[in-house]
């Protein structure tokens, strides 16, 4: 359009006029997408809580207000012994956990997706139950089982125990949903060159679904680092990180569980960042075939 | 037939250590659990003999009725907001995020990889008496005396943030299945953005919906990291109940009681709930 001299001050007038039409039609047009965006620094605010935090000063045992920026806790993260002790038990607890769970889950979601066989659906069960089961009732179902038991002595041996039992249903369903939309042909083709079942499975399948196992044992680290309730129930005296702070929060958390909170926030970024660009490469490697459509990158854990 | 046989001993094979550890580790403990609720004291002592004590869950249940109640009522209330709250987010990053979509999802589990407990304690700073949120809820008249802390609505909302992502994914992941030529085909026949949302995109979203609110509502009912640190006496949660009972109490049979009813109710509410939204989903999908 347009304008012509004559008509100039009219539509001064009108845009004014339209303008906040156009503007509340914005509004209007925008609002799930203006909803969204805050909906984002909702989910970030307490994030940013946590990074500001630990660079607070505070008087007294308590970090619940602002008082001086200093950078003396990320200098000296472990500076207290025990939170030291208890982030080192953590690491080793959820490292073993991840091992065995990833193992007895990917094998698990192996036989699930490419076996028929009689209880499949028990088996499939099985591994939904868990999952549908409150924290609080599977620590207390566990600790009354050692109770009765009486045998190990609850402690680190009983947690691993514990977190391997919770991680192995959320390894299969992220294995098995890549499993699930695997090309088969692939495989297929290797027998057809000669490659035995077992060579096929360990150059073809399990590069394949790689990046499937790979996210399954993410999310188990993530879960069994991050484990509070059921941990709680079958410690004993032993102290993970989330126990160390459960029980500092009754006298004052110290600042540095904020710089771990952080530190461990970033080291869970990189490492998704790694299994993302492994996904990619995977897809990349299956990208020959030309009817494939690109598909979307999905992020690890989420099944 | 010989490699038939093969190929079926492989399979348990493959199979048998998860369901061994899930079996030895999960459902016997169940089984001692239950056996656990139904022992009673023998007196004196700090043992306990199995007589079939059902007394224990009349009991259990006669001293921690409000509690029990309390926790599906905040959990209720939390699910609610949470699918109210996730359901915008998801469909924008569904449909009009773009090149957007991966840094908002990046977003959603975020939280996640910050621990449990210390996001817990941010929101304990937040809510605080003395930070800029609960003097701005003051001031509108939505934070009586000036606290949040120690009251339900701060227990509530620890739940709604907490199991947020929950409810989030499951809704990206069913309305990002949803064919946009369906959509498209509503708006060329008519509809208005109102109509095709609550009769064309919404209908088809109910799986995620289901799958969210049951991810979402699960874990908060038997949640009490969240009661523990930011609620107060009154905002106990059958979870702090579960766990002062087993782990300071030692009263193992009434605890024990309690997480059964827990776990029956649960599973209740999950089955009828499956039933009464599970058949609108299911139809959604055929539409699809």
């Amino acid at each position: 359009m347009s304008a012509t001299p004559a008509t100039a001050p009219g539509r001064g007038a009108l845009s004014a006029e339209t303008g906040a039409a156009r503007a509340w039609r914005w509004l209007r047009e925008h609002a799930v997408n203006i909803v969204a965006v805050l909906v984002v620094i909702y989910l970030l605010v307490p994030i940013v809580v946590i990074f500001v935090f630990s660079f607070n000063n505070p008087a007294g045992r308590y970090n619940f207000t602002w008082v001086g920026f200093t950078l003396t806790h990320w200098a000296h993260p472990f500076s207290d012994s025990e939170l030291a002790k208890a982030m080192l038990t953590s690491i080793k607890l959820a490292l073993l956990a991840t091992v065995v769970s990833t193992v007895i889950g990917t094998m698990m979601a192996i036989a699930l997706v490419r076996h028929r066989f009689v209880g499949r659906r028990i088996a499939n069960f099985l591994i939904v139950i868990p999952m549908a089961t409150p924290e609080v009732v599977m620590g207390a179902s566990l600790l009354s089982f050692f109770l009765i038991l009486g045998s190990p002595a609850l402690g680190f041996t009983t947690l691993l125990i514990a977190h391997v039992m919770f991680c192995i249903s959320f390894v299969v369903v992220v294995v098995r949903s890549r499993l699930i939309g695997f090309d088969r042909s692939l495989e297929e083709a290797a027998k057809d060159l000669g490659a035995t079942p077992f060579e096929t499975f360990r150059l073809i399948t399990l590069p394949l679904i790689m990046p499937g196992i790979f996210g399954g044992a993410m999310l188990a680290f993530a879960l069994s680092i991050d484990d509070f309730v059921i941990s709680n129930f079958n410690a004993g005296t032993t102290v993970t990180f989330p126990l160390y702070i459960f029980g500092a929060a009754q006298r004052g958390i110290p600042v540095e569980v904020y710089v771990v909170a952080m530190i461990l926030f970033f080291f869970t970024v990189a490492a998704m960042g790694l299994v993302t660009w492994q996904q990619r490469r995977a897809e990349r490697m299956t990208a020959i075939r030309p009817e494939q459509e690109e598909s979307d990158i999905a992020l690890p854990g989420i099944a | 037939m010989a490699a038939a046989l093969r190929r079926r001993s492989l399979a348990y094979f493959l199979l048998a250590p998860g369901t061994l550890w899930l079996v030895v580790f999960f459902v016997i403990p169940l089984y001692f659990m239950a056996k656990l609720s139904l022992d009673t004291e023998i007196p004196g002592t700090l043992h306990y003999r199995f007589v079939w004590e059902w007394s224990n869950y009349k009991e259990a249940l006669e001293l921690y009725d409000t509690q029990f109640v309390r926790s599906f009522i905040y959990a209720g209330i939390a699910t609610l907001l949470c699918l109210l709250i996730a359901y915008p987010l998801a469909y924008v990053i569904a449909f009009k995020a773009g090149r957007w979509r991966n840094l908002m999802l990046f977003a959603v589990v975020a939280p996640f990889f910050t621990t449990y407990l210390v996001r817990t304690l941010a929101w304990e700073t937040i809510l605080s008496d003395e930070s800029p949120v609960t003097e701005f809820l003051h001031a509108i008249g939505l934070a009586p005396g000036g606290h949040i802390l120690a009251t339900g609505f701060a227990v509530i909302a620890g739940i709604t943030y907490n199991f947020l992502p929950f409810m989030v994914l499951p809704l990206y992941a069913s309305l990002e299945r949803i064919d946009v030529r369906v959509l498209e085909a509503s708006k060329d026949l008519y509809a208005s953005a109102a109509s095709t949302f609550w009769k064309v995109t919404l209908p088809l979203s109910l799986p995620g919906v289901v799958a969210g609110t049951l991810l979402t509502f699960i874990p908060a009912v038997g949640d009490y990291v969240n009661a523990q640190f930011l609620g107060g006496v009154n905002n106990r949660m059958i979870g702090n109940v579960i766990q002062s009972l087993y782990l300071t109490q030692s009263d193992y049979p009434a605890a024990a009681a309690l997480s059964f009813v827990l776990m029956a109710v649960i599973m209740i509410v999950v089955f009828v709930y499956i039933r009464f939204a599970g058949s609108e989903a299911l139809m959604g999908q055929e539409a699809a």
